[in-house]
């Protein structure tokens, strides 16, 4: 037997220099991100909740309604959307887990934090454009439905709605038509659409965040319905002065903000400017990484 | 080359690895035996770099694995038989694989080749038998065209083809120069496959051997006897200090005499002797080894 007792490696011929870093496991992470189904399901999801909740939004109103904020009526889908997009962010790290599949990862990528680094950087940009094309989408789709409707009967509509505002019809009729619905040139609308993409990334990011420190689905699943959707109900039944105290920093309520063009709504008292709320909503997701990060370092795959 | 040094790792209080050190050579296939339970999954991990060891180290080509600049290429690994999303097609898993050590999209196509999993590339895996999964981790393995294979089980559901196909490629991938590391609890398995053998029970390292020293070091080697006159033989043999157990075909198992030594009880006696076989198993050189070692037992 001749065994060749300390013979560095003959058999891969043609190593590339360097070694696997950010760009190779981005380039992993890409083709397993699409090379499952249940990404292009829950992206269709997310569409359909989104788009879908918008026509359900606009098309209900009446010719005669005044919307107090048209923008927002448009992204209402994005509450429900937000849920299903928070899956897919879920699903990036817990199917990992669920599978196996985590140790043929940390095989190929041995360096942990690259891995979640290249999984924040492929899903954090697929996020994004697909937010950000669905919430424009959305509030293109709200504002066509809401000025197909304020245009519909136009003179008897018209005529009605100034009525209840107390004005005279012919002169301003134009200015009362377009009333109903928004256009992104208005104060505050391109913040609220745009800022309404930017939630959603982000909140996927946070769900992922929260799948690589629970690393169950059905766990990570939980926690991120609990903090977007439990955690407001609890902090309303809570006594006024704590609940006000609170509400501002809820995820939730920095989106609710974050889609208003004419200040924040009611139930948020004193609340933070839609910026500043959303540099709030990114810390707690970089802290929510910084954990899983940690967490993913230290224990056993 | 696998260099395991006081390699420890303890699960809340069990101790799962107990300060183990042992040589993976280059060129043979090394067989790692151990009872279900022993550790074996835990030190192949360890040696991968997926746990991390309480105490000790291991290394492979003198490096930690975290540390290999293109793991895929220098080490490939069947860890537990399913460590694959089923959702996902055969090609596609190795693709990703394949993307993050930069290996060609060529390399993925002669894999599955390789492992005969060319016509079923673009079903998913979920729909695979246990045994195609074997196929599947073991395609992976071979992606990076490394100089160290490590193999956990790999024979677990395989069929009787499959199996022989997983013996004549360890063999083939030691035969060129490649260090393999196959764990078994199946020891006439690694009689077949393996050239040298790490043997441990309950994490603690038994024996560190060739094939041949293990079965010759023990004491149970027995002599298979066909004889027309099973009786007086059979009395020969005790009153020789030696000890028969009637076989249930009609032959006899001799202990604590050597085939010759009966040979020659016989030709004395003048008794025809029909078969004489010195019958050496790996089998009970292990249950001997690892009796006090077992940590999970039937009543018996």
């Amino acid at each position: 037997m001749t065994a060749v007792v300390g013979a560095p490696t003959p058999f891969a011929i043609d190593q590339p220099p360097g070694r696997v870093g950010l760009r190779r496991a981005m380039a992993a992470e890409w083709t397993k991100l699409w090379s499952v189904r249940s990404t292009t399901w829950t992206l269709v999801g997310t569409a359909v909740a989104v788009l879908g909740l918008c026509a359900l939004g606009t098309g209900t109103v009446s010719p005669t309604d005044i919307i107090e904020d048209p923008t927002r009526r448009s992204l209402i889908g994005v509450f429900l959307g937000q849920l299903i997009f928070g899956v897919l962010g879920v699903l990036v790290m817990s199917a990992e887990y669920g599978t196996g599949t985590i140790r043929a990862t940390l095989s190929a990528v041995p360096r942990r934090p690259v891995v979640l680094s290249a999984k924040v950087l492929v899903f954090g940009a697929v996020a994004l454009v697909v937010s950000e094309v669905l919430t424009f989408s959305a509030f293109a789709l709200g504002q066509a439905i809401l000025s197909a409707k304020h245009a519909v009967g136009t003179k008897a509509a018209a005529a009605q709605r100034a009525h209840q505002l107390g004005v005279k019809v012919p002169h301003n009729l134009q200015a009362l038509l377009s009333n109903g619905s928004a256009s992104l040139g208005q104060a505050g609308v391109l913040r609220a659409v745009a800022g309404a993409g930017l939630y959603l990334a982000v909140l996927g990011l946070l769900a992922l965040g929260l799948a690589t420190i629970i690393r169950h689905t059905a766990g990570a699943i939980s926690a991120f319905v609990g903090v977007v959707l439990v955690l407001p109900l609890i902090v309303e039944a809570l006594p006024a002065g704590v609940s006000n105290a609170v509400a501002r920093y809820l995820p939730a309520n920095i989106g609710l903000v974050m889609f208003s063009t004419q200040g924040a709504p009611d139930r948020v008292v004193s609340a933070f400017s839609p910026w500043t709320g959303f540099a709030l909503l990114v810390f707690y997701t970089a802290v929510t990484m910084g954990i899983g990060c940690w967490v993913l370092v230290r224990r056993d795959a | 080359m696998i260099e395991a040094r006081g390699l420890s790792k303890r699960f809340g209080n069990v101790v799962a690895v107990d300060d183990l050190s042992f040589d993976v050579r280059a060129g043979t296939v090394t067989g790692f035996l151990g009872p279900n339970g022993s550790g074996k999954s835990t030190t192949m991990r360890m040696i991968m770099g997926l746990d991390s060891p309480a105490s000790g180290s291991v290394t492979v080509l003198g490096r930690r694995y975290r540390e290999l600049p293109w793991p895929m290429r220098e080490v490939g690994g069947l860890l537990e038989a399913r460590s694959i999303h089923p959702g996902r097609s055969a090609r596609a898993h190795l693709l990703t694989l394949a993307r993050s050590n930069a290996i060609g999209r060529a390399r993925v196509d002669e894999v599955l080749e390789l492992v005969g999993l060319t016509s079923v590339a673009g079903k998913r895996v979920g729909k695979f038998s246990l045994g195609m999964g074997q196929r599947l981790g073991i395609a992976a393995a071979l992606l990076g065209d490394p100089g160290v294979l490590l193999f956990d089980e790999p024979v677990n559901g395989l069929d009787p083809e499959g199996i022989r196909w997983v013996r004549t490629l360890c063999k083939t991938l030691a035969g060129e120069g490649r260090t393999v590391f196959v764990s078994s609890h199946l020891m006439a398995e690694m009689a077949l496959t393996a050239d040298h053998l790490v043997v441990i029970g309950r994490g603690k390292l038994i024996a560190e051997t060739s094939v041949a020293d293990f079965v010759a070091g023990s004491s149970r080697q027995s002599v298979k006897v066909r004889t027309p006159s099973p009786h007086q033989l059979s009395d020969a043999v005790t009153d020789g200090g030696g000890t028969v157990i009637p076989d249930p075909d009609g032959s006899m198992s001799v202990t604590g005499m050597a085939a010759s030594e009966v040979g020659d009880l016989a030709a004395s006696m003048g008794i025809a002797l029909h078969e004489l076989t010195p019958v050496a198993s790996l089998e009970d050189a292990f249950m001997e080894l690892t009796d006090e070692a077992v940590e999970f037992r039937g009543e018996s």
